[in-house]
């Protein structure tokens, strides 16, 4: 076995040998001063060189470029199959219908027709609505899903808004009074667990339609003058209109109120022109000033 | 030498008490905050790190007597996220309810220092076998301290545990109250110093003169 070189690690003397020196020679340190010093590998290359680093560094990334790029393009078909699948899902969820098994096939069973709509009410196209990303919606552009359960007619609105973390995202469903809730689904891309994320839990999400002892109750969306009114508020408020905030969740529960305000005014006047005639209070009041609602959404959009 | 020896062995068992990664090394502080107000993300968030950090060892060890000293913890970082984001998109095309769970925790997962931790400190250095049993014992042993931590958190929090209620509707009646701390944040820094404490007490060689 070839000799091991020892170092001084107090003054640097160098011995080489199978054991380190019990005193060393210079200083006169013990042989726990001496420690062992590697000799350099023989390779034929030197990994600590900076043309290695390079190389190495650029080879690494170009591996592992290829390699998720191969994978993410292969899986993408998958992956937007599940994607458009679970939107169909959470669709259907704001219909209460949950647990479907076969969702594709349910979704299209209930939902009849999937339009885009204008801020003026006008239908703009009465197909294509569920391939509207969320980045093109706008005033000239709106998704609307009409749905049918048990012989009655939804209307389905879906919304995004900001949370606290990230985004949120819902769907509510309108009854053929387009004004009074039928159900609602929210979810969230990363809000706080056991607070903010409390938004896609039932606890919230039933205020929409039950109270506490789960008897049904009747939320609006829109008041007597097109305003959106439904809130998301700590404390108390128009019955009407109200729900309550999750406790300590404040800046995503603003979040969904917004999101309401924001998302659910473009749609009040198509709403409103396919009310039927029959809902007085909420079909004759709203004449009132549809023109300054209408630009003022222009403002917030 | 065997597939379980005693030096093996050592690899696996010491993260889980002794060498602790959480209440002894301090990591992964900042995730077992933030993931630990609920049971199950705790349990999602803790088996996620362990197959990662395993698997990042099993690599780093295979390729670490070609890394350059200087770049190793880029090369580290690179080998991680691209494992990170592997799995995450293996995910979304097989298991797209698991992924929607893990959505927040995946770039937690990345910026897990234990990870970084292990990778330098032992699979650097290591044979893959050995780094491997040291990626799944330090990845029990974070997963372990969440899962405590959470089950504290929900129950008192919340009243329930993996979303069942447990606290029946009659204490509520009777006066009982959730303890709306336990769900924010200082009450993790809390139970996890109490776990420090009970750990300490219990083994003597963790303290320090």
């Amino acid at each position: 076995m070839a000799a091991k070189k020892y170092v001084c690690k107090v003054c640097g003397y160098a011995h080489e040998g199978n054991e380190a020196p019990s005193v060393c020679p210079l200083c006169k340190a013990g042989a726990s001063e001496f420690e062992v010093v590697n000799a350099p590998k023989k390779k034929g290359f030197d990994t600590n060189s900076d043309l290695y680093a390079i190389i190495y560094s650029a080879f690494v990334v170009v591996i592992v470029a290829f390699l998720l790029a191969g994978v993410s393009s292969v899986l993408k078909p998958t992956q937007d199959a599940n994607i458009a699948l679970d939107k169909k899902k959470q669709i259907l969820a704001s219909l209460n219908i949950k647990n479907e098994l076969d969702v594709a096939a349910k979704y299209d069973e209930v939902i009849k027709k999937e339009l885009v709509i204008n801020a003026e009410g006008v239908e703009v196209a009465d197909k294509g609505g569920f391939d509207v990303k969320n980045e093109d919606v706008n005033e000239n552009n709106l998704p609307l899903y009409i749905a049918e359960v048990n012989n009655e007619k939804k209307y389905i609105i879906p919304m995004t808004g900001n949370g606290l973390w990230g985004g949120i995202w819902g769907y509510i469903a309108l009854n053929a009074d387009c004004n009074t809730i039928y159900g609602v689904y929210f979810s969230h891309a990363s809000e706080t667990p056991g607070l903010g994320a409390e938004i896609a839990a039932d606890k919230f999400q039933n205020q929409f339609t039950k109270d506490k002892d789960g008897n049904k109750v009747v939320k609006m969306v829109y008041n007597e003058n097109g305003e959106v009114a439904l809130e998301v508020k700590k404390g108390k408020g128009d019955a009407n209109y109200h729900i309550d905030a999750v406790s300590g969740a404040t800046l995503t529960c603003n979040g969904v109120d917004d999101m309401f305000k924001r998302k659910l005014a473009p749609y009040y006047n198509y709403l409103k022109n396919n009310a039927p005639v029959v809902e007085a209070p909420v079909a004759q009041e709203e004449n009132v000033e549809p023109a300054a609602d209408a630009a003022q959404v222009n403002v917030e959009e | 030498m065997g597939l379980l020896s005693k030096k093996n062995k050592e690899a696996l068992n010491t993260p889980l008490f002794k060498e602790n990664p959480v209440t002894v090394q301090v990591l992964g502080i900042c995730s077992a905050l933030a993931v630990t107000s609920k049971l199950e993300p705790a349990i999602v968030m803790g088996l996620s790190v362990t197959i990662i950090v395993a698997m990042a060892n099993v690599i780093i060890s295979l390729i670490r007597n070609t890394i350059p000293m200087r770049i190793r913890i880029i090369v580290q970082l690179v080998v991680v996220a691209a494992l990170v984001t592997l799995v995450s998109e293996v995910l979304k095309a097989f298991a797209y309810d698991v992924s929607v769970q893990l959505s927040v925790y995946i770039g937690l997962i990345i910026t897990n220092c234990i990870l970084m931790g292990r990778l330098e400190a032992f699979a650097m250095q290591n044979k893959p076998w050995p780094s491997f049993l040291d990626g799944i014992g330090n990845g029990v042993g974070y997963a372990m301290i969440l899962v405590i931590v959470a089950f504290f958190r929900e129950f008192f929090g919340t009243g329930a545990l993996l979303g069942f209620q447990i606290i029946p509707e009659s204490f509520y009646e009777a006066g009982y109250m959730n303890n709306g701390l336990m769900l924010m944040t200082p009450a993790a820094f809390i139970l996890i110093a109490c776990i420090v404490w009970f750990q300490r007490a219990k083994d003597k060689s963790l303290q320090e003169k």
